[in-house]
Parts: C-alpha cells; structure tokens; sequence
C-alpha cells in the first residue's frame, strides 16, 4: 500500500493511509495494527475504540475508518470528529449505496474531512462521485489514474443540487 | 412544448462527447466489456442479437414534428429505414453500428434528442398519459411535473447505479391513462383536499410486471407539487440503500416494498424525506411557472362543437365513420379532436413505423395538429389538436401511408415487445404470434363485432409487452428449447388495474390462435349487450373461459363467417 497514488484537489499525490482488513474469520481484537495512518473497518473501531484513540493522541497517528456498502451510519454518526479520513468502498462500481452514504456523510452529519472513494471505480465514476462529496480517489487496479483525472469537468452543469453545489439549477438558473 | 435552453444544451451536448469517449476508449481495449456495459445502456445501448440496439428517449411521449423527422433521418442513414415505438415512450433501433453510436447521439442532440437512462439500472425515461393536455378529464397537465422529473432524473449523481431499473409514470386526469399503478413510482396528480386551489400527488411504489408481478401501493395520500423532488429523492434514496442487490430478480423497489410492507416503506421514506424537506429542491413557483408556460395550450380556433362538413362525411362515407368510431378521441375544446395514427398493421411488428411514416405524421402533424405529436405506450401515434373539419383529409392521408388501420383498441391493435426475433432475452418470438392473430382476426367487422379487447404479448417475463394488463395477456416461455406460450386473462390498466390470471398449461405457437379465438368465442356466446370482453369475463368468470380454452376444435359462431368473408 505505500506510495500508492491517490486523486486529491485533482491531481495524483502519494497516500500512506493502509487499509485494514479482517481475513474470514478474524475477529476484530486480532487484527494487527502496522505503524502509520490506517483506515480501519467499522468492526475494528467499535472494539478497538481506546486504542485507536490512543495512537492518535499519543504518536500523532492520524486515525480513519472505512466503509463498506451495507454499513449503517447510525453506529458510527456521534464519531466523525474522531476521523481524519473517512474512506468509502466499492467492491463494485455498480454498486452504487455509496453515493448516497456519501451525500449523508456530507449533508446529514456535516462531516467536512476527507472522504475517500476506494476499490472498482475508475474515470467513468469520478463525476458523480466527486458531486455526492468524495474529494479523494484511489482509482482502482488496472485503470488510469490519469485518465480519471480528465473526468472532473465532464459535465459544465447539472440539474439537481448536491454536496458540492446544494442549490439546484433552477434555483440558479438565468433566462 | 419544452425546448431546451442553453443550460440543457450543454448538458446534453456534455453527455454526447463523454459518451463518445467511452466509446472510444472501448474499441482501444481500454475498457472491459463489464466496464463498459453499464456505460452504454445508460445511454440506451444493448448488445442485441443482431448487433446493437438503441433505444432512443421520447420524454413523456411528446415530439415535434422536427424531431420526428430527426428520428426519420437518423433511422434511415444509420439503420433500415424503420424504428420500433416501444410500450415507454421510446424508439428503438435494431440494426446501428456501436461505432456510428456517437455520431447518431450527436444528431439528435441537435433536434433537443437523448438516449439519456433508456435502460440501465437508474432512473428511466417518464412517461405520462398521451391525452395530456386536452383530455377533459384532467385536473392538471402532468407535461411541466414530467420534464421537472426529467430533469432532475437525468445525470443524478446519487442515482446512477440503483439496486435495479427504477420508472416513473405520472398521470394528471381522473382516469389513469398511463399505467402509474405498475411503476416503480407512481404519480397521480389530486387536488389539496385542504385547498381545492392547490394541487398535489397521490404517490404509489412498489408496482411493476416482470417475474413478480405487483401493483403499486399507496404511500402517500397527498404530496403537495412543491415537494415532488424532495419526497422523490428520499424514496429513491430509501430503495438505494435496502433495496436487495443480490438477485437482479429481486432487486426493484416491488420486492422491498413487499418485503417490509407498504407502512413500514411509506414510515422509511417519511422519515428520510423529513430531512429533505423544504431544503433547496423545494419546487419554486417560478420553476413551475418556466416549464408550465412551454407547454401552454396552442392558438385554438373557437368552432363550433360540430362541423357540417365533417358529419356530412360520416353520414356517407362508412370506412371513414368506422375510422373515427375507433381511432378519434374528444377533446376538450369544441370542434378539436385527438387521432390515434395506428402502428399496427398485418406484416410489420406492432409499433414499427419506416421513416416514411414518421415523416409523413410529422407531415400531418405540421399542417393539422400543431407541429406536435405523442408516442401512446400502445405503441401508436397520436395528432392531439386536429380541427374536426380537417379530419377527412387527414384520415385519406393517414390512410395513404399506413397509418390508419381502424382499429384502436381492438385485437389488432394489440401491444407486442420485439420477443426472440430481436430481444437477446426473450425465451420465445412475439412477432409471428402477434401476426398469426392478427391474421386469423382481419376481418374487420369480425373485429368490429368483438369490440374493445386489449390483447399482450411479451417474449420473456420482462414483461415488455405488458401482457399482465391484458385482458389476454400472452406470453413467451421456454420449454426445453421449444417456444409455448402461456396465456392470462382478466388483466388490465387504468385506475381499477389488475393482474391477469393464469389460465392453465401454456400452448404450441401453432395452437394460439385457435386458443385465442376459443376464448373471444365463449365471450361471444355470453355476452350481453354492450358488454366488453373483460365486462364478461367479470360477470361469468375465468372457468368458463378455462374450460374452452383446451377444447380440440374451435367452435363459436363466427368461424363460419370468417371463412364465408373470405
């Protein structure tokens, strides 16, 4: 995971966050922690609460967790502040819940760190997803991180309101 | 009707060049056929048995004659000459080239067309009813709440990658014109039972055909027009989040409605919606007010409620008065009619139309209607504003190009999806069986004598053909490579829609007509006078038909005739 590249303010910078897994079968108490800034899974927050923090206040360790599609935002909403980076996977890019925790993240908690979109997405996503609130992309394996970085611009306007913009063009628009 | 700005535009033109970067990309290899799938049915895009298929928009039905023309064009230097009117609002193209496909999206861009979310698993072209705006019944004109979805559905960031299809269908009359009951959402336009000045929605969800057919339920008794965007972006939302992703057959709206119960659904999208409100996609009068006045009434003539001329022509002329029996509609100003052009006729698949037609109805449309025309999810054509003197005229044109078979709502006006011959879903073929009825019910008194009989047929439990809602309803199974077809009655659209029922074992291809003619026979042994099929069907119910319907031999009156007429 080190020195991969990852979108940010539209150009391609290095990201030492790692991301934490559980292999099937392991139990959040088990997981190994590595040194550095981490993006852990909701599980492991939940059990590791204390030590995470500690990390953190003590080492200057900058703390993140990452989503996956199904998980509900009602167990982590009263923690945000505790997050440097919230990441939002996709296991598949057709799998499209994240957009709407994205825009829940942003316009229902007020989250306003970075929100890192990661795994199946590639250039033909960015538009939308950069709309719904994600400013960071890890474009996934085997896709251009160049290309995605043309996709920004790839409509002028839109029609509906969203993180980035709330007003709707009509509310905007000039005869 | 609505013409795009600058702003639309834009975004259109946007959309054409993204697309034709992604097309691109794909024939470089730099996009993966999973890839690029998802990419191009968003742009109306399948990969079809002969190739590509592209489904081009007609948002809620309404086109000018322009565009018709635009579709005329477009059909006849990038295909054979003809297109398919499809059950929503769409045209579809069966033979383009995917690398011309940029270059036709970039045509219609021109004349303000789109192929924009015709199919994928997103929010899918409105549809409305096809007598919007004149018919008498209507409280208001769902046209302007049509395009304000339209736009708000189109390039959704949110909403891009749904658990599965999602359709929306609006209806502004009393009577439901537009089949909102089997919509992922249905709107019904009602007036403010607090304030008869102001008007509202009655929303429905969860309805639909395909493999589970259901229909819509009730989650909101009243919606006032000022949240239509807000309420429409929590329930999307609520079946973003849970609607199932692990079995594609599972995944609309219908099965989580079912799954949680209408209340539940309704409390989960309330209590979503609860956020949303009153937040900026709070409808405005002044946006209403924009896209209403670009589809205010045309310069009518004040005439009178009959022309001489006309009743002259119906006294003398019997294919003429037959024509208007069926295919004229009334219209609510005096001495205005709405025609139905049908697009059915022996030989060609229900809803094709050669580009000659389309331009001949752009023709009749500029000269007699306004400049505008409908696509009916009957898959015809509709002039909505012809003065009653001009109908003659019209009728001997339509008639000249094809476009005036007598006979709407009628067996032969039956409904029909492309089936196997086209569809790489299909189980089995449409458009032979659509034809062998329509051959064995030609004779026109012999369809007159009938009466009014919406008659189905889909190819697979897709449904495309809608032949849940027919009062027969035919539908194309597999069975160990072999085509059979099951047949179901007492369906129906409109306000009191129903599902039909399944009547038994399905058919062989070669025995459906004589199946079908068995069934149109106990209902010519039991009728009452004036009865419609379904009205008899109704009142004597489904065994009497089932126990003809397996009998060896045809036997009602009418056989005899029928060969007699030659």
């Amino acid at each position: 995971m080190a020195n991969k590249q990852i979108i940010k303010e539209r150009r391609l910078q290095d990201d030492a966050w790692k991301v934490v897994t559980l292999v099937d079968g392991e139990a959040p108490f088990d997981v190994c922690l590595p040194v550095g800034p981490l993006l852990v899974p909701v599980s492991v927050w939940k059990a590791r609460k204390a030590c995470l923090i500690h990390r953190e206040y003590e080492h200057g360790t900058p703390l993140g967790i990452w989503l996956a599609p199904g998980d509900d935002l009602a167990g982590i909403a009263a923690d945000l502040d505790d997050f440097t980076v919230i990441a939002v996977h996709f296991p598949k890019f057709a799998d499209g819940r994240g957009y709407s925790t994205a825009r829940l993240l942003r316009e229902r908690h007020g989250y306003d760190g970075e929100l890192r979109a990661f795994g199946d997405i590639g250039r033909d996503q960015i538009f939308f997803l950069n709309r719904v609130g994600f400013d960071a992309f890890v474009i996934g394996e085997g896709k251009s991180a160049e290309d995605a970085l043309a996709a920004f611009d790839d409509f002028p306007e839109s029609y509906q309101g969203d993180a980035v913009q709330p007003l709707p063009l009509f509310r905007r628009r000039v005869a | 009707m609505y013409r795009y700005d600058d702003y639309d535009h834009a975004i259109v033109q946007a959309r054409v060049a993204q697309f034709r970067g992604q097309t691109e990309r794909y024939l470089a290899g730099k996009l993966n056929d999973d890839e690029f799938r998802p990419l191009r049915l968003q742009n109306g895009l399948y990969i079809q048995r002969h190739g590509p298929m592209l489904r081009l928009a007609v948002p809620y039905g309404l086109i000018s004659a322009a565009q018709l023309r635009r579709f005329a064009d477009v059909a006849r230097r990038y295909d054979r000459g003809f297109g398919h009117f499809t059950t929503r609002h769409n045209l579809q193209l069966n033979w383009v080239k995917l690398a011309e496909v940029p270059q036709i999206l970039a045509d219609l861009a021109r004349a303000e067309l789109h192929a924009i979310q015709t199919s994928g698993n997103c929010i899918r072209n409105v549809t409305t009813d096809h007598f919007a705006g004149v018919a008498a019944d209507e409280i208001a004109d769902p046209r302007p709440w049509a395009e304000i979805l339209r736009q708000w559905s189109s390039f959704h960031p949110e909403f891009a990658y749904l658990p599965r299809k999602f359709k929306v269908a609006i209806s502004g009359a009393t009577e439901d014109r537009a089949a909102i009951q089997v919509h992922d959402l249905g709107l019904q336009v009602v007036r403010d039972p607090n304030n008869s000045a102001e008007i509202g929605f009655k929303v429905y969800a969860g309805g639909g055909l395909g493999r589970t057919p259901l229909l819509g339920q009730v989650v909101r008794e009243f919606l006032p027009w000022q949240h239509l965007l807000s309420y429409t972006e929590a329930l999307v939302r609520v079946f973003n989040r849970h609607g199932r992703r692990d079995n594609a057959y599972k995944a609309r709206i219908k099965i989580l409605v079912k799954a949680l119960g209408r209340e539940e659904f309704a409390q989960q999208v309330e209590a979503e919606w609860a956020h949303l409100k009153d937040g900026p996609s709070t409808l405005t009068v002044t946006e209403v007010e924009r896209v209403s006045q670009q589809f205010a009434a045309p310069a009518y003539e004040t005439l009178a409620a009959d022309d001489l001329c006309h009743l002259a022509h119906l006294r003398e002329d019997k294919a003429f008065s037959r024509w208007i029996d069926r295919n004229v509609h009334a219209h609510k100003v005096p001495g205005y009619a709405a025609v139905t052009l049908s697009l059915k006729r022996p030989g060609a698949a229900p809803g094709d139309a050669t580009s000659e037609q389309m331009e001949a109805a752009a023709d009749l449309a500029e000269r007699y209607s306004f400049g505008e025309i409908r696509v009916s999810h009957e898959q015809n054509l509709i002039l909505a504003d012809v003065p009653q003197r001009e109908l003659y005229t019209v009728w001997h044109r339509a008639k000249a190009t094809g476009l005036a078979a007598p006979t709407v709502g009628l067996i032969h006006d039956l409904i029909a999806c492309p089936g196997g011959d086209f569809c790489s879903l299909a189980n089995a073929r449409s458009l032979p069986i659509a034809a062998a009825i329509q051959e064995r019910f030609e004779d026109l008194d012999y369809q007159h004598d009938i009466g009014e009989l919406e008659l189905n047929i889909s190819g697979c439990m897709n449904s495309c053909g809608h032949h849940h809602l027919g009062a027969i309803g035919i539908l194309g199974v597999d069975k160990n490579g072999e085509e059979w077809y099951q047949v179901t009655l007492g369906g129906r659209q409109g306000n009191d829609a129903r599902i039909g029922e399944v009547i038994g074992r399905s058919f062989a291809a070669a025995e459906v007509p004589d199946a079908i003619e068995r069934l149109i026979g106990v209902y010519l042994v039991h009728r009452h006078a004036d009865e419609r099929f379904i009205d008899t069907f109704d009142r004597i119910g489904v065994e009497t038909f089932r126990g003809a319907a397996y009998l060896p031999k045809p036997a009602h009156p009418h056989h005899s005739r029928r060969v007699a007429n030659g």
